[in-house]
C-alpha cells in the first residue's frame, strides 16, 4: 500500500510546525517519490539528478543492486542532497511511519548543511545541482568531440577520481593567495632584529628562492596539476577542474558523517517523540528508531556514536557538568524554569553543529564514559587475523580515542603534498606522504601513481615511509622503483 | 521554510540514465577478463569442473585505486562488553579497517566480486584467439546415419510402416465403387468388404542427409614413471582448454584417453590421471593406438580429430624415428595434432627432449610447444589453434598456402 501524496502532506505540515518550533534553520525542502529501482540508480549517482557518465556509476550500480537482490544490504529509507533546495528522496513503499521519520530526519540534515560550518564554507548549495549537471553536459560534449572521444575522457576521469579527494583536508581555511605566500616566505627567510648583533658572529643570509613551485606544500593535487602542467589541453583542464570542484561537494559530508547522523537522529527522535502518535505507529516508531541507531559490534555505527553524543552533550551542558566550565561556586541553573529552547544544553549543541567537524566533535565531546558505555576498543592486524589490542580501560581510553578521531572524516585519507613540480631539475613531481604511523597500502599507491603520472606527463616520485623505513616510491618507464632515502 | 512534494512517476516513463555506465562497465569488465585471461585459466578452480553445468567464477572487480592506509592501521570498532585485548575480531583483510566509518566515499578495498558464467568465460575465451576463419574452415558437413524422414507411399513395404489411414481410406473407396457399380447394399445384406492387397499403403521412408559434426578429441600422455603430479596438472589444463574449445565449435564430440609408457591402452578419465605407471617411454607406441582408434571408430570422413600429446619428452632414443613417423601419419588423420612438452621449473636438464626430434616433422597442422608453469598454457594454446587446418584430412600432406586454402567451403 503506498501513501498517498495528500496524506505525506499532511504529515510534513505537522513535522515543519514542531521543526520550526525547535528553531531548526533549514533550505527550502523538495521531496521526491521514488520506487526501488530509482533509490539504487540514486544511490550509485551520489542522489544527483544529473551527473557525468562514467563507468564507475555504473559499477555502483551494480553493486547496490546485487546487494539488494541477494537481500545483502536493504535500501536506506531515504537519500538527502545537499542543495538549497534541498532535495530527499522518499521510497513509495515504505509505510506511514517509515515515510514521517524519514521526513522528520531529513529536516534534521537539511538544518545541518544549511547551518554547519564545513557545509556553508564550500560550494555555494545554491548551484549545486546546476553544477552537477553542467559537468554532464560539457564530459557529453568532449565524449562526442571526434577527436577526442570516450576512451580518451575515461582515462582522464580515471585519473582525476584517483586523486579527487587529494585536496584540502579543511575546506574552512583559506588558502593563502601567491602574493601572501612570497611575501611570508621571504619574511620568514629574513633574520630577527638582534640587539646583541655586534658582539654576535654574522649570520650568513640566505636568500628565500621564490620563484620555487610550488612555494609552500600543496595539498590540492588535481588544482596544482591543472595548472602547471603546461602541456594540458585545455578539455583536460576542464575535466580536472570539474572533478577537483565536485569533491568540494562529497568532502563535507566525509568531514561530518558521525555528527550529521547523529544529528538527524537525534531530531527525528525528538519530533517524533514530540507528534504524540498513536500507540500502533509509536510502538513502530521505537522498533525503527532503534534498528536506526543500534550499536553494530565489531564495527562503529555512526548514526549510534551521533546520537549518543549529542544527547550527552545536551544532558551535561543542561546539568551543569560540562568540565572546565563548570565549578562549585557558580549557582547552577534550574533548568526546569527555562523552556526547551532556553536550556543551556539545547543552546550548546545548535552551537556545535555549527562550529565542529566530526575529528572535533570527537575531540571535545568524546567522553571516557560514552567509550565505556558504547565499549570502544583498537583492533589491529596480527598475522591473518584482526585482534583487539586495547580497550577503553584506564591506562589506554586516550590512546583510542586518538586513534578513531584519525580515522574519520578525511583522517582516513593519507595527506600527501606537492613538495617539488621540479625535482631533479628535469619536472619531475615530487610528492611527499605526511607519515603518521599508518602506511600507505603500496599496490593502490603504485596505482595511484600511475595516475597521477598519465595527468603529468612526466616522472612521479613519491616520499613515504614503509615498514619504518624512509622510501622512495618512483615510476620509470612505467615501473615502480622503490629506493631506500 | 516551504516543502514541495513530487509524486511518483513510473520507471517505464523516465530514461534509464545508468544503462550507458553499466554497459560500460560489463565492457570494462570483459576488457579485463580478457587481459588476464592467462591468470584466470591458471587458477586451479575452473580447470576440472563438470563441464556440462554453467557455473559461476568469480572475477575481481575493476578496482578504482586512490592512496588509502594499509594494513598497519589500527582501527576502532564497538564490542558487545566482553572484549579482551588478545581476542581475534575477523579476518585481516584490509577491507575491514574501514568497516563502521560508514563514510560514503572512502576508498575502501574492492571484496566484491562479478560473476561470469563459464560459458561466458570461453566466449570471452575464443573471441580473444581472433582466428574468425576457424569455424568455416573446420566445420564439416556430414551424413548421419540414423536421420531418416517419411516421403510418399508406396504399395509394398514392411508392416510397421503401414499406413493405417490411407489403407482404410483407399478401401472405402473401393467399396463406393463397387456398391455404385453393382448397386450392392452392404449394410442390408450384412455381407463382408474385407481389405485387398491393393487397399494396403506404407510409408516410404529415405535416409536424409543431416548437417552434423562430430569431433573427438585424442589425449594421449605419457604416463611413465617420470610424469608426476604437476605435470599430470598441467598436461590436464590443456585438454581441459582444448575440450572447451572443440565443444564451442562442434555439436557431437567425443573424447579419448590414451595412456601409454613402453605400451599403450585406452583409459577412463579418471585413470588417465590419477593412475600412476612405472617405466620407460615409447612414444610411438601411443601414436599407433591413436591411430587404431581413428581407424576403428572415427573415420577422418566424418569425424573432426584432434590430438594431443603431453610428454615430459624423455623417450627411448631408440623409438624416435618411429615416433616421428607415426606423428607424421596422425596428422594426416588429424585436424590438428600437437606436441606439448611439459616441463615444470625445478624438472632439470638430465630429462631429454623430443622437441628437436620433431622438428623435422613439416606437416603445417603440426605444432608443439613448451608448457613450464601454469602461465604458459593460454599462449601454448593459442599457438596451438593457430595451426589448425584447413583442408579436410585424408588429403594428404599441405603444401598449399594459407592464402589458397582459406578459399575452401
Amino acid at each position: 500500500m503506498t501513501i498517498s501524496v495528500e496524506e505525506l502532506q499532511k504529515w510534513d505540515e505537522k513535522i515543519r510546525g514542531l521543526v520550526e518550533r525547535f528553531g531548526l534553520k533549514c533550505y527550502p525542502q523538495e521531496f521526491d517519490i521514488c520506487d526501488h529501482n530509482e533509490m539504487i540508480g540514486y544511490m550509485a549517482y551520489a542522489g544527483m539528478p544529473a551527473r557525468y557518465s562514467h563507468w564507475s556509476f555504473g559499477k555502483n550500480y551494480e553493486r547496490q543492486k546485487t546487494l539488494y537482490d541477494y537481500g545483502v544490504s536493504g535500501l536506506p529509507y531515504e537519500m538527502v542532497i545537499n542543495s538549497c533546495p534541498c532535495i530527499a528522496y522518499l521510497m513509495r513503499d515504505n509505510s506511514l511511519l517509515l515515510q514521517i521519520l524519514t521526513i522528520a530526519h531529513v529536516y534534521g540534515h537539511n538544518d545541518f548543511f544549511a547551518n554547519n560550518f564545513t557545509f556553508t564554507s564550500g560550494l555555494d548549495a545554491r548551484y549545486t545541482l546546476e553544477m552537477f549537471k553542467n559537468h554532464g553536459v560539457r564530459i557529453d560534449k568532449y565524449i562526442e568531440d571526434p577527436s577526442i572521444g570516450l576512451e580518451q575522457v575515461e582515462r582522464v576521469l580515471d585519473c582525476a577520481h584517483a586523486i579527487s579527494l587529494q585536496g584540502s583536508h579543511n575546506l574552512a581555511i583559506r588558502k593563502r593567495s601567491p602574493e601572501e605566500q612570497r611575501l611570508y616566505k621571504w619574511e620568514s627567510a629574513q633574520q630577527p632584529p638582534d640587539p646583541w648583533a655586534e658582539i654576535h658572529p654574522k649570520r650568513e643570509y640566505k636568500p628565500p628562492d621564490l620563484n620555487k613551485v610550488p612555494l609552500e606544500p600543496e595539498e590540492n593535487l588535481l588544482g596544482f596539476i591543472a595548472q602547471y602542467n603546461p602541456y594540458l589541453p585545455e578539455w583536460k583542464r576542464d575535466i580536472l577542474r570539474m572533478v577537483e570542484e565536485e569533491a568540494k561537494y562529497f568532502v563535507p559530508q566525509i568531514e561530518t558523517k558521525i555528527m550529521n547522523e547523529g544529528w538527524a537522529s537525534y531530531w527525528h527522535h525528538k519530533i517524533l517523540s514530540a507528534l504524540e502518535l498513536e500507540q500502533g505507529l509509536h510502538m513502530e516508531f521505537m522498533v525503527r528508531h532503534n534498528q536506526v541507531i543500534r550499536p553494530t559490534p565489531g564495527g562503529l555505527n555512526p548514526y549510534h556514536l551521533g546520537f549518543v553524543i549529542w544527547n550527552d552533550i545536551e544532558k551535561r551542558w543542561n546539568e551543569g557538568k560540562t568540565g572546565r566550565e563548570f565549578s562549585d561556586d557558580k549557582p547552577r541553573l534550574d533548568v526546569s524554569t527555562l523552556s526547551e529552547n532556553e536550556r543551556p544544553g539545547r543552546k550548546k549543541i545548535f552551537e556545535v553543529r555549527e562550529v565542529d567537524r566530526d575529528t572535533s566533535f570527537l575531540r571535545r565531546f568524546l567522553t571516557v564514559d560514552i567509550m565505556r558505555e558504547l565499549d570502544l576498543f583498537q583492533h589491529e592486524k596480527r598475522g591473518k587475523d584482526r585482534v583487539v589490542t586495547k580497550i577503553a580501560d584506564q591506562e589506554n581510553w586516550k590512546e583510542i580515542k586518538e586513534t578513531l578521531i584519525k580515522n574519520v572524516g578525511v583522517g582516513a585519507i593519507p595527506v600527501i603534498k606537492i613538495e617539488d613540480a621540479d625535482y631533479g631539475k628535469n619536472r619531475t613531481l615530487y610528492l611527499k606522504h605526511y607519515h603518521d604511523g599508518r602506511d600507505l597500502q603500496l599496490e593502490y599507491a603504485e596505482q595511484t601513481l600511475r595516475h597521477i603520472g598519465a595527468l603529468w606527463e612526466r616522472e612521479v616520485a613519491l616520499e613515504t615511509i614503509l615498514n619504518g623505513k624512509k622510501s622512495l616510491l618512483k615510476l620509470v618507464d612505467d615501473e615502480l622503483k622503490l629506493e631506500k632515502l | 521554510m516551504s516543502s514541495i512534494f513530487r509524486p511518483y512517476t513510473p520507471s517505464s516513463q523516465r530514461s534509464d540514465r545508468s544503462a550507458r555506465d553499466r554497459l560500460r562497465h560489463r565492457e570494462k569488465i570483459k576488457q579485463s577478463i580478457r587481459n588476464n585471461i592467462a591468470d584466470i585459466l591458471a587458477e586451479e578452480s575452473i580447470i576440472g569442473r563438470d563441464r556440462d553445468k554453467i557455473i559461476k567464477i568469480p572475477i575481481r572487480s575493476i578496482k578504482e585505486y586512490r592512496f588509502v592506509y594499509g594494513e598497519n592501521t589500527p582501527g576502532v570498532a564497538q564490542g558487545n562488553g566482553e572484549q579482551k585485548p588478545g581476542d581475534v575480531v575477523g579476518p585481516a583483510d584490509p577491507g575491514d579497517a574501514n568497516v563502521g566509518q560508514g563514510g560514503g566515499d572512502q576508498p575502501g578495498v574492492d571484496a566484491f566480486e562479478t560473476e561470469i558464467s563459464l560459458e561466458e568465460l570461453i566466449n570471452i575465451m575464443f573471441d580473444d584467439l581472433e582466428l574468425p576463419e576457424l569455424e568455416k574452415k573446420s566445420l564439416r558437413r556430414v551424413l548421419s546415419d540414423d536421420a531418416r524422414k517419411r516421403k510418399g507411399k508406396r504399395h509394398a513395404g514392411i508392416r510397421p510402416r503401414l499406413d493405417k489411414r490411407s489403407t482404410a481410406k483407399n478401401r472405402v473407396r473401393r467399396k463406393l465403387a463397387v456398391i455404385g457399380a453393382r448397386g450392392l447394399n452392404f449394410d442390408e445384406e450384412d455381407a463382408r468388404f474385407p481389405f485387398h492387397d491393393d487397399d494396403l499403403r506404407y510409408h516410404h521412408v529415405v535416409p536424409t542427409t543431416k548437417e552434423a559434426s562430430n569431433a573427438v578429441v585424442l589425449c594421449i600422455m605419457d604416463t611413465s614413471g617420470s610424469m608426476g603430479t604437476v605435470k599430470k596438472y598441467l598436461a590436464r589444463s590443456f585438454y581441459f582448454l582444448l575440450y572447451q574449445f572443440v565443444r564451442q565449435k562442434y555439436q557431437n564430440v567425443e573424447v579419448v584417453f590414451i595412456a601409454h609408457h613402453t605400451e599403450a591402452k585406452e583409459v577412463s578419465e579418471e585413470e588417465f590421471f590419477h593412475k600412476v605407471e612405472s617405466g620407460g617411454t615409447y612414444i610411438s607406441a601411443g601414436y599407433k593406438k591413436a591411430l587404431e582408434i581413428i581407424e576403428a571408430r572415427y573415420h577422418p570422413s566424418l569425424w573432426n580429430i584432434y590430438a594431443f600429446h603431453c610428454s615430459d619428452g624423455d623417450n627411448f632414443y631408440s623409438d624416435n624415428e618411429r615416433a616421428v613417423q607415426a606423428a607424421n601419419e596422425l596428422c594426416q588423420v588429424c585436424n590438428l595434432f600437437g606436441y606439448g612438452e611439459i616441463k615444470p621449473a625445478g624438472s632439470a636438464y638430465y630429462s631429454g627432449s623430443m622437441l628437436d626430434v620433431f622438428a623435422q616433422i613439416s606437416q603445417e597442422n603440426f605444432q608443439m610447444c613448451v608448457i613450464e608453469k601454469k602461465e604458459d598454457l593460454w599462449p601454448a594454446f593459442k599457438s596451438f589453434l593457430s595451426k589448425d587446418r584447413s583442408n579436410t584430412p585424408g588429403t594428404g600432406p599441405q603444401t598449399v598456402s594459407e592464402g589458397a586454402s582459406s578459399a575452401t567451403p
